[in-house]
């Protein structure tokens, strides 16, 4: 029989902070992070020794891990915790490090995600991947995560009948949403026409559906309500969970993540239903991927994700807000701060610190994160309910 | 006296009165060798590689290594050669009296017989014709063969092969034996690979120049060119092989001594 | 359906000749499983041996059970194309060069999903197709998806003969023309489809049969050609080594002695310096300019194609120094593969069991007819394969070598 979960009752989130975005930058991966937890400490007023427990996502600290980001940045945590997991590790960051809080292993866990991007780490990020990808992906044309998920979504039109409109109803209303947003990379708004013109990358994915790998960082702090209260600090609260990884290993090609093993396990421990989530925010590196999590997190069945986005607006003061900062699809991808870039606009919406547009009257937030083509598709995936306080 | 003659051949020598011909062929990878039954063993055709030219290999010098058998190109043969001679004294390089490599020459032209017949055979009467218009040929005197062979200078023309082998002039064995017997040669030489014929296989015995020549201690020379550059008679022949031990032949340098014009 | 190639035009002289790029060669441990079975042509999977689950990408342990008794088993390759792309885009210098590049998802009827390039012939998903692994120019295994059955033109894929050594308007030269291996191999590139086959002959005074009949063939030129000698080795080099696409290097001398059967090392010297230094001075002095070309157009340099024998895996005493030659030909064959694998040319090393010529006479059927094994070459340059193994015994030989080295040597030895 399956034991109910415990909640995350008096476990909070807070300080959404983001190291600007750029293109292209000479700073390292430790220079992001490393500014992303000043910000945290410069806006939180926690002094750097009370920071005790430190989560770090980067994929490009190599040959760092989170353990030498410690003495080069001078922290001495005593719960450490380091995950090189892509898009997923926002969403697994926040439920390891509420944990560690609620169990008392911590009392502050700084959750840092940063990666440089210099003019060849892309290349050099996606050649050498994971021993998979370079043993069964990479040699094929070489064309990285935009060939995996060309695979994905060319399986996904003709089995389900989605139209390219369809995946650029979300492009299209992302970038809407970006354009009052100061972080995002892409200024200018996205017509249709624009988008299905846009030159091909790997048949049927076209420019607008891939994200400009950048530089940047994204951070935010997991403690005990009490505490953000007593630094006067806004807060959000944590109601559910979920994390899966290598979910439906079987199925000859993704059409599924692993939300769908446990939406019904996330929606009972948060205690809400589909209905009440007012926005979401999920891992957008190319739009079928979104469209799989709005089908797998419960907002409609498989396979009705066209129909659903056809019937919807996606923009911040529409029928179903969707990455209401714009998304990486329109900010950018800072390596594995994108895993983080959904789950700290989420605080942002729901603790009124919003830097963009708002989502009008938000009291609960979806955050849904998925990662790691280790092959043919994403292993890891995650989701999280938030509420504001 | 001696001392007079070798001052008198030194001036006439600078003077140009007495001429120096090269009777050999360039040693170079490209010329061929003589080609046995594959099953049987082979002489190795002239090979050369270089050490080092100026470059990494070496310092500022350049040298090479060669290889080659003992029957590679313009070369002598010693008595020991052959089955016949095996036995004989002083048979080997290293130990034939030097002053047989010095001796004086007589050029039997026949080039004409050759052009018109690649299987001619030298007879003992083209011989006694011969000595009928240019005088007996004295002792110790080489006898060679002129042919024209070594004008030849495409490699598959001077080897002249086809499916029943080689087709090259050459004496017969009458002539050879009287030669040896009643003249006293030092040597016979061709132009062409081998100092018998290239059907000699067929005659009796085999090989006749070899087996008679080299079983009476005579020697051999192969391969020469520029015999067109001889008199008849009057010219004395340099051909020392190299001081190899035991060799039966070398590859050499044949000078002939000629009058001047 | 792919179009007939049409013979090339010359080459433009004032456009500089692009460098050889490769795609990625990286590769763990366990994906080499694959390369090994396709350097043969084969496509092998891993099985695991305790519970038969077929497994991609390779592990070091099966997939269902963690078992590590993985075996690499031969497949079928039939399987359904599920989804596909064209990349008009890529990471990688070699694809960017070439692209657009076509790529699909096979889902094995054998079980996994397997990412493969995509032949032009294979229709849009769903469609069935033939999965083969074929080694790429960096000379790893790679998976290409093929029409069922076959296609007219199926080899003039674009894609396909960047992989491939097609012999197809491309020149060769053929070392040694006065064998009947050398003659029957001309027969079988002009059949082929070679543009030029230049065919060498070392001692032109010696008369062998048949020779004077490849004349006739339109695509022939006779090359003195003497691997012992390195300065023709050298001129022919410097004559046309920057045209050769394919080096077809056969001349070998074969006499059948082992030890005491022939005293002295003068027939096991001219064995080494045929069939060893032989291909060392091929190598020194084609090799280079090869290498350069590795990436000229539709016919650049791509094979270098080296008669071996299966004794060079083993000796058979009684053919004891041609064997000692011949392995160390494969050996130094090695070290030349090295050495062109930047450029993507590849060596095709052949390993025929006894031919059927007069060195082999007194051995007792079965034997490689020459016309056999110059199909195979022909057809391993097609594939693009670089390990052959033609004839009965090669094939008994090799699968008792891998099975038992120093039990083959003791057979041999009786």
């Amino acid at each position: 029989m399956k034991r109910n979960r415990l909640r995350y009752d008096g476990i909070v989130v807070a300080v959404p902070v983001t190291v600007p975005y750029v293109r292209y930058s000479i700073r390292s991966a430790h220079w992001f992070l490393g500014r992303a937890l000043a910000e945290l400490i410069k806006r939180s007023g926690i002094a750097k020794r009370d920071i005790d427990g430190l989560c770090v996502s980067s994929f490009m600290l190599a040959p760092d891990t989170a353990i030498g980001l410690t003495q080069h940045l001078g922290v001495s945590p005593r719960w450490l915790d380091f995950l090189p997991i892509g898009g997923a590790s926002g969403v697994v960051a926040l439920r390891r490090a509420a944990r560690a809080v609620q169990a008392g292993d911590a009392d502050v866990v700084a959750c840092i995600a940063g990666d440089a991007n210099q003019t060849e780490s892309f290349r050099l990020n996606v050649s050498n991947f994971s021993v998979f990808s370079r043993d069964a992906s990479y040699p094929y044309g070489s064309g990285g995560p935009n060939a995996s998920f060309a695979f994905l979504t060319a399986h996904y039109m003709r089995k389900f009948g989605a139209t390219a409109e369809d995946f650029g109803r979300i492009c299209v209303d992302q970038r809407t949403n970006a354009l009052s947003f100061p972080h995002a990379l892409m200024k200018k708004p996205l017509t249709m026409d624009e988008y299905l013109n846009a030159r091909p990358i790997a048949d049927p994915i076209r420019l607008f559906d891939c994200v400009m790998p950048c530089a940047g960082g994204d951070a935010f702090l997991v403690l005990r309500e009490e505490h953000a209260r007593d630094l006067g600090l806004p807060f959000a609260r944590v109601l559910g969970t979920i994390e899966r990884h290598n979910a439906f290993p079987d199925d000859p090609i993704q059409m599924r993540g692993g939300w769908a093993m446990d939406v019904d396990d996330l929606y009972a421990q948060a205690g809400v239903t589909p209905r009440d989530i007012d926005f979401l925010q999920p891992y957008d590196d190319y739009p079928v991927i979104v469209a799989m999590q709005i089908e797998d997190l419960g907002f409609c069945a498989k396979g009705e994700a066209p129909a659903f986005l056809r019937a919807n607006t996606m923009t911040c003061d529409g029928t179903f807000p969707l990455n209401t900062n714009g998304g990486q699809l329109s900010v950018g991808q800072a390596g594995a701060a994108g895993g983080f870039l959904g789950l700290v606009e989420a605080i942002r919406q729901l603790t009124g610190e919003q830097l963009g547009a708002k989502v009008p009257d938000a009291k609960v937030g979806m955050v849904s994160g998925f990662g790691m083509i280790n092959f043919d598709r994403g292993l890891a995936s995650g989701a999280a309910i938030l509420a504001r306080a | 006296m001696s001392m007079n003659t070798l001052m008198q051949l030194a001036s006439e020598l600078a003077s140009g009165q007495i001429r120096v011909v090269d009777l050999t062929q360039t040693l170079s990878p490209d010329f061929p060798q003589i080609t046995l039954p594959p099953e049987a063993g082979q002489c190795w055709p002239f090979r050369i590689e270089e050490i080092s030219r100026y470059d990494d290999r070496g310092g500022g010098w350049y040298w090479n290594n060669f290889s080659c058998g003992e029957h590679t190109g313009t070369h002598f043969d010693a008595p020991i050669h052959w089955v016949s001679g095996r036995n004989l004294p002083n048979n080997a390089t290293d130990t034939i009296p030097v002053q047989n490599f010095v001796g004086p020459a007589c050029v039997l032209d026949c080039s004409r017989e050759s052009a018109a017949n690649a299987d001619f055979l030298l007879t003992k009467q083209w011989v006694l014709d011969w000595e009928a218009r240019h005088g007996r040929i004295p002792a110790r005197a080489w006898v060679l063969m002129r042919t024209d062979w070594s004008k030849r200078t495409d490699a598959e023309a001077f080897q002249n092969y086809d499916e029943e082998g080689q087709h090259t002039p050459g004496p017969d064995a009458q002539v050879v034996q009287f030669l040896v017997q009643e003249r006293d040669v030092a040597g016979f030489g061709t132009e062409s690979i081998g100092t018998d014929a290239g059907q000699a296989m067929h005659l009796n015995p085999p090989f006749p120049c070899h087996y008679f020549m080299h079983g009476a201690g005579r020697y051999g020379l192969q391969c020469l060119t520029n015999l067109d550059q001889l008199p008849p008679t009057g010219a004395v022949i340099f051909a020392a092989p190299l001081k190899i031990k035991q060799g039966s032949g070398s590859p050499l340098r044949v000078l002939a001594l000629v009058p001047g014009r | 359906m792919v179009k007939p190639l049409t013979a090339p035009r010359r080459k433009n002289p004032i456009l500089r000749t692009r460098l050889p790029t490769l795609p990625p060669g990286a590769r763990s441990r366990p994906a080499l499983g694959m390369t090994a079975a396709a350097a043969e042509g084969r496509f092998a999977l891993q099985t695991c041996k305790d519970c038969g689950t077929v497994q991609y990408p390779a592990r070091e342990m099966c997939v269902s059970c963690l078992s590590d008794k993985l075996l690499w088993r031969d497949q079928d390759g039939a399987g359904e194309l599920i989804s596909e792309t064209v990349v008009h885009h890529s990471n990688n210098l070699f694809f960017l060069e070439r692209l657009p590049w076509r790529l699909g998802m096979v889902k094995l009827d054998c079980g996994p999903s397997v990412v493969v390039h995509l032949h032009a012939d294979v229709p849009a998903a769903p469609a069935r197709v033939r999965v083969a692994a074929c080694l790429d120019r960096a000379s790893q295994a790679v998976l290409v998806a093929f029409p069922p059955e076959d296609t007219p033109n199926m080899a003039d894929d674009r894609q396909l003969r960047e992989m491939t050594c097609d012999p197809k308007f491309r020149k060769v030269l053929v070392t040694d023309g006065k064998t009947a291996v050398g003659q029957a191999l001309v027969q079988a590139l002009a059949k082929a489809g070679a543009g030029l086959i230049w065919v060498g002959y070392a001692e032109p005074w010696k008369k062998y049969p048949g020779l004077e009949a490849l004349k006739q063939l339109p695509q022939v030129t006779l090359v003195p050609l003497d691997v012992t000698n390195g300065q023709s080795v050298k001129e022919l080099a410097g004559e046309l080594g920057a045209r050769v696409d394919i080096l077809v290097n056969n001349a070998e001398v074969h006499r059948a002695y082992g030890i005491a059967a022939r005293y002295g090392t003068d027939v096991a010297r001219a064995e080494m310096d045929v069939n060893y230094f032989g291909l060392l001075r091929l190598a020194q002095e084609f090799g280079p300019v090869m290498r350069a070309r590795g990436a000229d157009g539709q016919n650049s340099a791509v094979a270098w194609v080296n008669l071996l024998s299966i004794y060079a895996l083993s000796n058979f005493p009684a053919h004891g120094t041609f064997s000692a030659s011949k392995a160390a030909a494969y050996s130094l064959s090695q070290c030349l593969r090295a050495e062109m694998k930047p450029s993507g040319v590849r060596v095709v090393n052949v390993f025929p069991g006894p031919i059927d010529d007069e060195w082999n006479q007194m051995l007792l059927p079965p034997k490689v007819a020459p016309g056999a094994l110059a199909g195979a070459i022909v057809k391993a340059l097609q594939g693009g394969v670089e390990d052959v193994y033609p004839g009965d015994v090669a094939q008994e030989w090799l699968v008792r070598w891998r099975e038992n080295p120093k039990g083959l040597e003791r057979e041999l030895s009786e």
